[in-house]
């Protein structure tokens, strides 16, 4: 039904997809408590920051990623140099360019729901002995997790979907950095693969319409766990 | 037990008060806005005063001139607040527990089955916390507190977003608590009802300062409290013990210090000590023994103080062994002559009791003229 290639961008996909996802939830979990919980004179700009890929044409980011990156670019360097890895041009680094792109938007979801959570709670917690990290651990975290698994489907559909900042940091490479939304734009590119182009397509809607099905299910679950109900 | 000196500012309030007490259940009374939650929250480290020192159970909990300033989490003290405060994810046994140090020799704990027997939790301990009723929830979140085994509990009107039937019911829980485990507890409350029955000492407050502090029976008959308690409320508070019962007209005898009262039977034992409110509004005064009446108690005493209130009344101030107020009209001052030094009847209409705030062996009831 797929031919190889088809199947190998399905798969490299899914890797860079499930990757990003797994660097950039904790992360985008430290910047929403940050956002949401600390007062501070930098907050603003942090704001900012965290939101700019969410503006920032997809293609800059890519540039921006190659410069720092690439093996000449001063990161890219010090990574090969010290532990000779180089992401440019490879999956790891289409995982890098999602994550990236990913980030802003499971921020904002998680966000929402720390914001969401009645801190009046977290304060019974502190009187009755738990450490602040406790209290995260044992009333946010928990309290929070709708709205983490929410973050974590928009930044892996997000992730899964990704093409300007990936093409122009990875390439577009047979096998290592030719995920699905790759595929589709070289069959698209290619005459005489329109079959090819619509099996394409058809996959990519369906990872979407079943993340977001089991998202919907998965938090169903959990409202009615938090809540109690049966 | 505790003590307090607490200087805090939160916009165009400022609170500048201090009070010590020694152990029991001490009442912060005030009327809402005077700053009662606020002196809970500091004591409790969830607010930081901007000056002040705050000692519980002999150890500083803080002292803005030392540095000293103990996180909430290692003050040890149980905080039941207004609102349950329940964590909606896990289960009553698990609230129950989350707050439970562990013990230690010093240190009598309080035991999961002790919590769950007096406050009647066994049915619940399954259940989550969307599942129970109001009362149940506010039951738990006070067994919740209790287990973490505080070195005093901060109840924060408990009873305020609970229906009377409820309210009755938590009273009652807090009584028990109250004579089962030694923990001190310091009591927000602006209910006359609750202070009566379950406290040792009152600190009353207003406006951020220490109106009045000291007895139940002292602090609630002195006239500062007049605006606090409203013209409804204000009276005298009275200690009392049952004296007798008389099966046949069902009625009690008490002893109070002015002598006698007689009020609608209370099935409490002979000798159970309780507390007496007579509210202003009603007591009658007479110059002479009136006879021929249906008031059955009558009490002697010396007018000590009358102050015109406002509009057409007055507030007489007697002492008939313990302090009584009467309310009555400025005319009926002129007209008996009513100057401080003057002998005088006070006519408590009996006496229809308040059977609820008796029925848990506590402390207190209130006569009352109309049921």
């Amino acid at each position: 039904m797929l031919t190889e290639i088809e199947l190998q961008a399905l798969w490299l996909s899914l890797r860079v997809g499930f990757w990003s996802t797994v660097v950039a939830l904790p992360l985008a979990l430290l910047a929403a408590w940050v956002l949401s919980r600390r007062r501070f004179s930098g907050r603003r700009l942090l704001d900012v920051v965290v939101h700019v890929p969410l503006v920032l044409p997809p293609v800059v980011v890519g540039y921006l990623l190659l410069i720092l990156l690439g093996r000449q670019g001063p990161l890219g360097g010090l990574l090969h140099q010290w532990f000779e890895v180089t992401v440019v041009f490879t999956w790891q680094g289409a995982a890098i360019a999602s994550a990236i792109m990913a980030f802003p938007l499971a921020v904002r979801a998680i966000r929402l729901s720390l914001d969401a959570v009645d801190r009046r709670l977290e304060t019974a917690a502190r009187t009755l002995g738990a450490s602040p990290v406790r209290v995260f651990v044992t009333i946010t975290l928990p309290l929070t997790a709708p709205g983490i698994l929410a973050g974590a489907v928009l930044g892996f559909a997000r992730s899964v979907g990704e093409f300007g900042a990936t093409i122009t940091f990875v390439s577009n490479i047979a096998g290592e950095t030719r995920t699905l939304p790759l595929a589709l734009f070289t069959a698209v590119q290619t005459p005489g693969t329109e079959p090819a182009a619509a099996r394409l397509v058809i996959i990519s809607v369906a990872i979407a319409l079943v993340a977001l099905l089991a998202s919907e299910l998965l938090a169903q679950r959990f409202a009615r766990h938090l809540e109690g109900r049966p | 037990m505790i003590e307090a000196t607490l200087r805090h500012r939160l916009g165009a309030f400022t609170l500048d008060l201090s009070f010590r007490s020694e152990g029991g259940v001490v009442a912060l009374f005030g009327a809402s806005g005077a700053g009662k939650t606020t002196v809970a929250n500091l004591i409790a480290g969830l607010l930081r005063p901007n000056a002040g020192r705050i000692v519980v159970g002999g150890r500083e909990l803080f002292d803005s001139e030392r540095g000293i300033d103990v996180p909430p989490e290692r003050r040890r003290l149980g905080y039941v607040f207004q609102e349950n405060r329940l964590f909606p994810h896990i289960s009553v046994r698990r609230n129950l527990t989350y707050g439970r140090r562990p013990a230690s020799a010093a240190d009598p704990r309080v035991t999961l089955d002790q919590v769950v027997d007096i406050l009647g939790l066994s049915e619940l301990l399954g259940r989550r916390p969307a599942g129970l009723s109001s009362g149940e929830k506010q039951r738990v979140a006070i067994g919740r507190a209790l287990l973490a085994n505080p070195r005093l509990l901060v109840m924060d009107e408990p009873l305020t977003n609970l229906d009377a039937g409820r309210r009755a019911e938590i009273l009652g829980f807090v009584e028990r608590l109250r004579d089962t485990f030694a923990i001190p507890i310091l009591y927000v409350s602006h209910s006359v009802e609750e202070i009566v029955r379950l406290a040792d000492q009152v600190v009353a407050i207003a406006e951020g300062q220490v109106i009045a502090a000291g007895s139940v029976e002292d602090v609630m008959s002195r006239r500062e409290l007049g605006p606090i308690l409203g013209p409804f409320d204000a009276g005298a508070v009275m200690a009392a013990h049952v004296e007798a019962h008389d099966r046949r007209f069902e009625l009690t005898r008490l002893g109070v210090k002015a002598g006698t009262l007689t009020v609608s039977r209370i099935d409490l034992p002979v000798g159970t000590r309780l507390r007496v409110r007579v509210r202003a509004r009603d007591v009658i005064l007479a110059r002479t023994m009136p006879e021929h009446i249906s008031t059955l108690n009558v009490l002697r005493g010396t007018v000590v103080e009358v102050a015109a209130s406002e509009g057409p009344q007055a507030e007489v101030l007697l002492d008939v062994g313990s302090p009584l107020w009467a309310r009555v009209t400025r005319r009926s001052v002129e007209a008996l002559g009513l100057v401080p030094g003057i002998e005088v009847h006070a006519l408590i209409k009996a006496v229809a009791i308040d059977r609820e705030a008796a029925r848990y062996g506590g402390a207190t009831l209130s006569v009352d003229d109309h049921t």
